[in-house]
């Protein structure tokens, strides 16, 4: 794929040497990784850095990789090359559990057939940070009354998961993320299958979350108003990057979308207004 | 919530004694609770014994080792069909879905009719070799075709159906009647002729991986909503499916060696006892071992007694009892989609 942007020179020019872990920024980064799968590459030789405390917003049409892209910074696929550090560390030395109290994730769909309360579900969150055979702490009980407070689901603490409608589930894996008290927040898109109120009580909860987000979004208009900064995939690679207001352009939306688009800023983000492809008869 | 807990802890280890003191009074010969602690102290060297030795005999040999077997297995089974509805997210498996009881029949049937291993082999044995390698059979299986959950099940039906085929042809090609009657008494499941042998090694297995499994209950917690999630939850997924996989194999491989194929146990306790104790293992575990072991004490001394001189295999009493549960969860699985 051609016209990518360069992102940070210094990240491009810095290979991780894994045993450099003293000056290493802090944080999330991906070093051109990429995922395979059935001979075809996924995601192919992306470089990210997640910056303390931003909202990055990964765009892409489907199939474009956003999906494996966040399961390899989450350390749930491993890259067929490249490497994911967190702090200047290698994943795999890292460890899953140690992982897991860093970054946490939010897949699109999520659904058991477990009878489980929805103080349960958050509860999950606790799993990395306790031992085998160990109890609750007053610790863990005081991170999942956070996380649930957070989330608005106090009230909703003894119900069953499965009474809880499309956007309280959400809510509550939301919750059950914050439960790990994580650094890193990692979202596939949450907003799929909400209704507009939903899917914006949903960003104003995410984006004032003090930890570092990654959110991969369909809504064009959704990203530019709530993320710090954007990622644009095609086909496995990074087609562009920067503010809402530099990648929010209609040749890229063309280019990537392949659909006309007016753009028109708003103070403080773009705004995108989509045009038909006949015209209204 | 945490009352009910206290009853649980305090009160299923005491109802399982008192089960086990009481089923073992039940039968033709008439047996009381003062004989059966008589005849225990005085074999564990804490007296001397006071009953006739026949009598001593029915209560040490033939009902004691019975009746503690039931226990063991159904906890067991109960502990095994838990740890497999979690792990492969199948509110329908039990320990059998791996194939081992139908392996395990194909070996003891290789042995008892076929007579492989010339008399040197015993049916156990037969069984239990059958059992892995029927077990080992669903694993390279489910590997090679990517080793996800529902490749596990569908590879261990699979082998199931494999191994209930050469049963069934090796009973109808070569079996004589009395025979085919043992096998089948046996295919359903029996407690019938249990020792203290198959009580031991039951027992230790039981010990085993109930620790095992125990060690592993929050990891199971993290499976409710899948593998990607318990992987995000920091929980190492292949070698956890794999260690659970078996222990849960190699304790059913055991159970069914020494008491056939006892259905439904494994199926419908741990449903049962999640109503109970919710879904959280640390509690579900131990309480649904605990209620397998009741349960199938008490059906074991029902299937022995009921029509009384007859004998009907606990298995199909279990059956009996199983299939109206199964079909509750059926119907509550349904509710949920």
């Amino acid at each position: 794929m051609t016209g990518s942007l360069p992102t940070d020179p210094a990240d491009v020019a810095d290979p991780v040497d894994p045993a450099d872990t003293v000056d290493a920024p802090p944080g999330l980064r991906a070093d051109r990784v990429s995922r395979r799968a059935d001979g075809r590459l996924i995601v192919d030789g992306i470089t990210l850095t997640l910056r303390p405390g931003e909202t990055l917003g990964l765009l892409g049409p489907n199939g474009s990789g956003k999906s494996t892209l966040l399961r390899l910074l989450a350390g749930i696929l491993a890259p067929s090359a490249g490497v994911v550090t967190l702090d200047g560390r290698p994943l795999p030395s890292v460890g899953r559990r140690a992982t897991a109290r860093r970054i946490a994730t939010v897949e699109q769909h999520a659904h058991t057939q477990t009878e489980l309360t929805v103080r349960e579900v958050v509860a999950l969150g606790r799993i990395p940070h306790r031992r085998a055979w160990s109890s609750s702490t007053a610790t863990d009980t005081r991170a999942v009354d956070a996380a649930l407070e957070h989330t608005g689901l106090t009230d909703r603490a003894g119900q069953s998961w499965h009474t809880l409608s499309g956007g309280e589930r959400q809510r509550a894996q939301i919750a059950r993320a914050l439960a790990q008290e994580p650094y890193e927040l990692l979202l596939d898109e949450p907003t799929n299958h909400l209704d507009i109120q939903h899917q914006l009580d949903l960003l104003d909860l995410v984006v004032g979350l003090p930890i570092a987000t990654v959110i991969a979004l369909h809504d064009l208009n959704l990203a530019a108003m709530y993320c710090d900064r954007l990622l644009v995939l095609r086909e496995g690679h990074v087609v562009a990057e920067g503010t809402p207001g530099q990648v929010l352009t209609p040749s890229l939306i063309e280019q990537v979308y392949g659909v006309q688009a007016d753009v028109t800023h708003d103070p403080g983000h773009p705004v995108i207004r989509f045009l038909r492809r006949t015209p209204k008869p | 919530m945490t009352t009910r807990l206290l009853l649980l802890i305090a009160g299923g280890p005491a109802a399982l004694l008192a089960s086990i003191a009481v089923a073992v009074t039940i039968g033709p010969a008439d047996i009381s609770t003062s004989d059966v602690w008589a005849a225990v102290s005085a074999h564990l060297g804490l007296g001397e014994s006071t009953l006739p030795p026949l009598r001593d005999g029915i209560v040490w040999n033939l009902r004691m080792p019975r009746t503690l077997l039931a226990a063991v297995c159904g906890a067991g089974l109960a502990l095994c069909g838990a740890v497999m509805q979690s792990l492969l997210r199948n509110p329908l498996a039990d320990p059998f879905v791996l194939g081992v009881s139908s392996g395990a029949s194909t070996g003891a049937v290789a042995v008892v009719v076929l007579g492989v291993g010339g008399g040197a082999v015993s049916l156990s044995a037969g069984a239990f070799t059958g059992a892995l390698l029927s077990f080992g059979l669903v694993l390279m299986l489910s590997h090679s075709l990517g080793g996800s959950t529902d490749r596990v099940v569908l590879s261990g039906v699979a082998a199931m159906q494999l191994f209930s085929a050469l049963t069934s042809f090796t009973v109808l090609t070569s079996a004589d009647a009395d025979t085919t009657r043992a096998v089948l008494f046996w295919l359903l499941g029996s407690l019938t002729g249990a020792g203290w042998s198959d009580v031991l090694l039951c027992a230790v297995v039981l010990a085993g991986v109930l620790l095992v499994c125990l060690g592993h209950a929050r990891t199971l917690d993290a499976f409710a909503f899948g593998e990607e999630a318990a992987a995000a939850l920091g929980v190492r997924v292949a070698r956890t499916r794999l260690v659970l996989l078996c222990a849960t194999a190699l304790l059913t491989a055991t159970l069914v060696s020494s008491a056939g194929a006892i259905g439904f146990v494994g199926l419908v306790l741990p449903h049962a006892t999640r109503a109970l104790t919710g879904s959280g293992h640390a509690r579900l575990l131990p309480v649904t071992a605990l209620a397998g072991a009741i349960f199938l004490v008490w059906v074991d001394t029902a299937a022995r007694t009921v029509i009384d001189p007859q004998e009907v295999p606990v298995g199909v009493v279990t059956s009996l009892i199983g299939v109206p549960a199964f079909v509750a969860v059926l119907y509550r699985g349904r509710r949920k989609t």
